[in-house]
């Protein structure tokens, strides 16, 4: 069980419906919960943190859902802060598996996390010499940083960047210009009002020659008075979907100076006489990008999707609306079929994405020795596979959010619900780190390149080398149970993948234009490296599921949530499946009647699916989906507290008054 | 300020005049002068202006909401202003589309007095009513119970000693949840509540209930009345809640031009119930009109961005390209623009065929009002699930810019996606028009021929060759395999509503691909009515992308269902390509047709002008963060932090 005090206690106690729920259990949810953690260990040091973070009043969060834009941000800083002390106090790393703990606790909601980017990208930009200065500065918060890079004009396309900066060789220094309005800097992070320098790209300009964009550490603010730099405008971008908390900012630039040094020049240096000097490879900074958008993933995507899951799925098994049959209770809505076509797909789902984020991880972490030694062979496959997942899963995730979110009838729109936080947070994903469309499009090049590379008999990555190898033929499936079958769903998707990609190829060369071509294609693009991703998925979950301990019967639950997963999949997609003829029409009835079946089946096990995902009632801030399922109690008193109950009504006596009183003249 | 360069470009090259595809769309020139005329008489004067809703708080939102309102009321007295699409234009000029505290009051509780007050009721209530002496809202929906009406717990007990009703909230469940206008504006409400007389339960009643004191508006004492907190959305309208303890009214409160108690506490029956029927379709063919109207305001917007935007290069060397010439933008835009102008067209066809038949309401003939109230059932929840989704999809296509609340998208967004859920939960909606697609289809299967919008069903083996016959195709196909496994679930001895239940996926697939078909077939239709041959021929290739995006988003149903084989699918799929490159050059000039004005817009990515870049800085100086050169939590945390650490 979860330690005591991670949920809320109200009086009632369980509700029955939810009880019941966790009676019928096909699993044991703590191994789950273990196995999710990677071992008990795990768990148990995970469940540690939260406690402490938890129980202490600074990171209470109790008033989030009615906060002022200024409230929020200037808890977000508090909190950034008292975190540096905990931190301390408690003995944490930095760099240890607790930041993941803290990052997944806090959800996000903290001010100062440029800084972090700040710092990364001195160390992997910066030489020996500046890291030894600006590092420490950092790490006392001497200095706090952000990283500006986009632009109110470009943000996809880097080249495009308008900045400039130009080397004065008589005073030895750069000078800084944002030299129109579309060169301004707009969305970084921390920037608006909390930075005092941040790392600012530009075109750099000597002798007046161009030589593309470079990174330059710049002081924006003062550091006694904490007021702009002279030549320096800044401020904060003003209210967003979401993100209230976080000052995003913009900064124009007038003849700003900085000296020769602040050039970050790992890769690169201007010399004092303006010669310009390349050396070493910019593979590593190639591969930072790329490893950034996978581990943004968890937090911002896939643990979004479980929350969303858990509040939907609990409260689905406490609401209960309308008769399945007359003269019976109502029904609990978890019950309708349609209510588990909406949910339990976006459960498999959230599991899907855990063990593939698992297995990105580690290929990850492989590919950066790799690069250690020196050896820059899994780059282009790393690359691939960082854009086309990265867009994949926040798609899915977000979609999922919203799903969960609908789910839930009205309730669902109250901010109370968590639910709409969750979503308007998600959805960012979708854009930051890489416009999704952009990135499947990346992915897209590098599978028609292998495909080719594959078609003349050259080596490719094993990711892809299923592209050349497969043999069409049509699917043996007999009957409904066949599609529980992993061999059969693969081999399926594999199919669909190859066919999207091969179909492709034949465009893009019998066009007369390359440039043209490409972009006529684009749609099918993005569809052919989606299919391949979600091949990948499916595949990996596969796996996955085989290489679970087969004891307390979470093996079994796992399977079915792979079965269904892929089935789902199957179902959404049917054209993109049947055309090939790979899969016929009757295959498609007896994949919709195992994917039917299949739901009930989940549905018994739904809420101990949630359950293991072991979010505490505080880090899923939600009146619906708390563990004790006292819905509409906690409903009541929550809207109690909102500042509209709490303050007066001054729009009764300026406006309500008079116009009941009928004295309209007088307004 | 100049129009930006592009957008000027654009507008010229457009093979067609907006005004006259305007004209269309309002249903006349006239229409066109009479509306603009009335949104001049707001735009124009300074009593509406107002701070920019994103910087202020949600009480600042509400206090804005309610000082517009009460003004409002008063100049649609001085203009004379008492048409009911009148009256409903100003106010949406008014709130520029959004909510506002007095919506219930004017949308629910005057029509309701109206529909079911007895004459001596019309008298004692609405025209302090209608002078707003009276504020009301419309109490329904319960903590516990939406969708299932019969299932709220709300209570009026009659007390014949003292000719009473006496109203409880008896559980936590029961409390009154989410009715707009009730937390801090009203002062009446019409609660729905079980009414038991002489021991007996009689079903569901409305009653009218005060709920604030007349001069203080204090809650009257019984009445615990309060505002359900912050919402995704909707900031300034004040959904409340409240709660009964041992309230009592007069028996003359209770609504009775129908059902009635005597003094004695007999209950006297009403004749018939169906009538309830003309209002939701008539408020679910208003949110057809919404979706539209919502999925329109985000095309205007993400289209004249993409044609301001630059991005990336197609071409080496080249400047780079507006990142509407991207195939993949122009994939999400295009059918989108497509179904706003569908949307727009069956709105207006459902708004007149109720029009055309409630005269026979009237008169008591109520024989095609299942038909349409099973359609607009099903519409109103394609419609607001496609404009719901379509939003989303505009705000991404504005990359990281959509997301800012200067775009407008998240605004828009978050007003509107509530109607999934509002007036019917929408895949509750979808059944709805499930079971009159049932049965139809036995009707057909008994040897009976069925009429209107399902008289497909009557031939289920015709060629098709048209796309709104493959759209037919699609419907009778997805029908008719519901109809089969339903049967086939109830040869398994399982009971009627067991089948229903495991068929749900079914029959909701099966009424999303009719609305489907209804779509086409009405898109169709309209265009015969198009005078102008060049509004008439952009319109047909609107039409024809509408039409074939739908097969190519669904190619499993037509594969699945012999309808098309691979090879046609991949004829649709180029010819959807071929569409969006002819659509290309008029994209702008479509969008302007709609006719919003940049106020009623309110987006800076979606300024008629074009100046997106200056505006946004000028928009962003003015954000409650900025008020002050240096935060305040600078000197409360930045600043010991470094001092300390």
């Amino acid at each position: 069980m979860a330690p005591l005090g991670s949920r809320d206690a109200l009086p009632g106690g369980m509700n029955p419906d939810l009880a019941s729920e966790r009676l019928a259990a096909s699993f044991s949810v703590e191994l789950l919960t273990a196995s999710l953690d990677g071992g008990a260990e795990r768990t148990r040091g995970r469940r540690a943190i939260v406690e402490a973070i938890e129980s202490d009043p600074v990171f209470s969060q109790e008033n989030q859902y009615f906060q002022s834009q200024n409230e929020k941000y200037e808890a977000a800083v508090r909190r950034a802060v008292y975190l540096q002390k905990k931190i301390r106090a408690m003995g944490w790393t930095q760099n240890g598996p607790e930041v993941q703990d803290i990052c997944r606790c806090l959800s996000g909601d903290i001010a100062l996390v440029l800084h972090r980017v700040f710092m990364r990208s001195i160390s992997v930009l910066g030489s020996d010499k500046q890291i030894a200065k600006w590092i420490p500065l950092a790490t006392d918060y001497q200095i706090i940083g952000s990283y500006a890079q986009t632009e109110l004009g470009h943000g996809t396309y880097l080249q495009g960047l308008e900045t400039t900066a130009v080397f004065d060789t008589a005073t030895q220094e750069f000078i800084l210009n944002t030299p129109k309005i579309s060169a301004m800097k707009w969305w970084p992070g921390d920037m608006g009002r909390s930075a005092t320098h941040t790392v600012v790209f530009a075109q750099l300009y000597v002798h007046g020659k161009c030589y593309g964009v470079h990174p330059f550490i710049l002081q924006i603010r003062s550091l006694e008075d904490h007021s702009p730099r002279p030549g320096v405008t800044v401020g904060d971008i003003g209210p967003k979907m979401d993100f209230q908390h976080a000052d995003n900012g913009f900064l124009l630039l007038q003849n700003v100076r900085v000296p020769r040094e602040n050039m970050l020049s790992k890769f690169c240096e201007v010399q004092p006489d303006g010669t310009y000097v390349r050396w070493g490879s910019q593979k590593i900074n190639y591969f930072t990008m790329t490893s950034v958008r996978i581990s943004i993933l968890s937090d911002e995507a896939i643990v979004p999707l479980m929350k969303a899951c858990t509040i939907a799925i609990r409260y689905s098994a406490v609401r209960r609306q309308s008769k399945l049959k007359p003269g019976e209770q109502e029904a609990k809505i978890l019950d309708y079929q349609t209510q588990q076509q909406k949910l339990l797909p976006q459960l498999a789902t959230a599991y899907a994405f855990h063990f593939i984020n698992t297995y990105l991880h580690e290929l990850f972490n492989k590919g950066y020795q790799d690069i250690q030694a020196k050896n820059f062979d899994s780059l282009p496959e790393l690359h691939a596979f960082s854009s086309g997942f990265k867009a994949l899963i926040t798609q899915h995730c977000t979609s999922g959010v919203e799903i969960c979110l609908r789910a839930c009838g009205g309730h669902g729109y109250s901010l109370l619900s968590g639910l709409p936080s969750l979503y308007t947070r998600i959805i960012a994903s979708c854009i930051y780190e890489g416009e999704n469309t952009v990135l499947l499009l990346q992915t897209a090049r590098f599978l028609i390149k292998c495909f080719m590379a594959a078609s003349a008999g050259q080596r490719v990555p094993p990711s892809v080398t299923y592209l050349s190898s497969v043999k069409s033929g049509k699917c043996p499936a007999k009957d409904k149970s066949d599609f529980l079958r992993p061999e059969i769903y693969l081999k399926a998707y594999e199919q669909m993948a190859v066919r999207s990609v091969t179909k492709l190829q034949h465009l893009i060369q019998s066009g007369v234009d390359k440039h043209d071509a490409w972009n006529q294609c684009t749609v099918q693009l993005e569809k052919a490296a989606k299919a391949h991703c979600h091949y990948i998925t499916v595949k990996n979950f596969v796996e996955a599921v085989e290489n679970l301990d087969n004891k307390a019967g979470i093996q079994k639950i796992m399977k079915h949530l792979c079965d269904l997963f892929a089935l789902h999949g199957i179902f959404s997609n049917v054209g993109d499946f049947l055309y090939d003829g790979h899969l016929t029409a009757a295959h498609m009835d007896l994949v919709t009647a195992s994917y039917l079946d299949l739901l009930a089946v989940i549905r018994k096990d739904a809420v101990p699916l949630v359950d293991a995902f072991d979010f505490t009632d505080k880090s899923l801030s939600s009146a619906l989906g708390s563990y004790d399922g006292q819905v509409y109690q906690r409903l009541y008193e929550w809207a109690q507290k909102s500042p509209t109950n709490q303050q007066g009504n001054p729009a009764y006596d300026k406006y309500l008054k008079p116009l009941l009183q009928n004295t309209l003249s007088k307004l | 300020m100049v129009m930006n360069a592009d957008l000027r470009r654009e507008r010229a090259a457009a093979t067609f005049q907006p005004e006259l595809l305007t004209h269309v769309l309002d249903g006349g020139a006239e229409r066109t002068r009479r509306r603009r005329e009335i949104e001049a008489l707001v735009i124009n004067d300074p009593d509406f202006q107002h701070e920019d809703l994103n910087f202020l708080s949600r009480s600042q939102r509400y206090e804005q909401a309610i000082r517009k309102s009460a003004l409002m009321v008063m100049k649609l007295r001085e203009y004379g202003i008492a048409d009911p699409d009148e009256i409903y234009m100003f106010k949406s000029f008014v709130h520029r589309g959004r909510p506002e505290p007095l919506d219930l009051h004017l949308g629910m509780f005057l029509p309701t007095l109206l529909t079911q007050a007895t004459p001596e009721q019309q008298n004692r209530f609405f025209m302090p009513a209608w002078n707003l002496e009276i504020i009301g809202t419309y109490a329904q929906t319960e903590m516990g119970h939406g969708t299932h009406l019969r299932g709220l717990e709300t209570t009026a007990t009659y007390d014949p000693a003292t000719q009473e009703f006496i109203l409880n909230s008896p559980t936590v469940t029961s409390i009154k949840w989410w009715p707009g206008g009730l937390g801090k504006t009203s002062n009446h409400a019409v609660v729905l509540a079980q009414l038991y007389t002489q021991g007996q339960c009689k079903g569901l009643h409305a009653f009218i209930v005060p709920i604030r004191q007349l001069g203080t508006h204090e809650p009257l004492p019984g009445i615990t009345v309060g505002d359900i907190g912050p919402k995704f959305g909707y900031d300034e309208m004040d959904n409340g809640y409240l709660k009964m303890d041992n309230f009592r009214i007069p028996r003359e409160n209770m609504l009775m031009k129908y059902a009635q108690v005597e003094p004695d506490g007999t209950y006297v029956k009403p004749l018939s119930d169906k009538l309830t029927y003309g209002t939701m379709v008539f408020i679910r063919s208003i949110i057809v009109g919404d979706s539209a109207r919502a999925l329109s305001r985000a095309c205007t917007i993400a289209i004249r961005y993409s044609a301001v935007r630059h991005q990336s290069e197609l071409k080496t060397g080249e400047p780079e390209p507006q990142i509407l010439d991207y195939q993949t933008q122009q994939y999400k835009l295009f059918p989108l623009l497509a179904t706003a102008f569908a949307f727009h067209f069956v709105g207006t066809y459902i708004k007149d065929t109720y029009r055309r038949i409630s005269a026979d309401i009237i008169e008591g003939d109520l024989s095609e009002l299942p038909e349409l109230h099973a359609l607009t059932a099903g519409l109103k929840a394609f419609s607001s699930w496609i404009a719901n989704a379509g939003i989303e999809e505009c705000r991404m296509a504005c990359g990281g810019h959509g997301y800012s609340r200067c775009s407008g998208l998240p605004d828009i967004y978050v007003t509107f996606t509530p109607s999934c859920t509002y007036e019917g939960e929408n895949t509750v909606m979808m059944l709805q028009t499930a079971r009159f697609l049932m049965k139809s289809y036995m009707q057909v299967g008994s040897g009976q021929r069925v009429t209107g919008m399902v008289s497909y069903l009557n031939d289920l083996t015709r060629q098709h060759i048209q796309p709104q016959h493959v759209a037919a195709a699609r419907a009778a196909w997805l029908v008719e395999a519901a109809a089969k496994n339903l049967q086939a679930e109830l040869n398994h001895r399982k009971s009627k509503e067991d089948a229903w239940n495991v068929t749900s996926v079914d029959l909701v697939r099966a009424s999303d691909a009719h609305c489907h078909y209804v779509v086409v077939k009405l898109f169709t239709a309209k265009l015969s009515e198009i005078s102008n041959a060049a509004v008439r021929a952009v319109m047909t290739d609107l039409c024809l992308l509408y039409a074939l995006y739908g097969i190519s988003k669904n190619t499993g149903d037509f594969l699945q269902a012999n309808i098309l084989t691979s090879t046609q699918l991949n004829q649709v799929n180029q010819r959807v390509k071929e569409l969006l490159a002819i659509i290309r050059p008029n994209a702008v000039a479509l969008v302007d047709s709609f006719d919003f004005s940049d106020g009623y817009l309110g987006s800076v990515l979606g300024r008629y002008d074009g100046n997106i870049y200056e505006t946004m800085f000028e928009w962003a100086k003015k954000s409650p963060l900025n008020k002050t050169e240096v935060h305040e939590s600078f000197h409360k945390h930045l600043k010991p932090m470094q001092a300390k650490l």
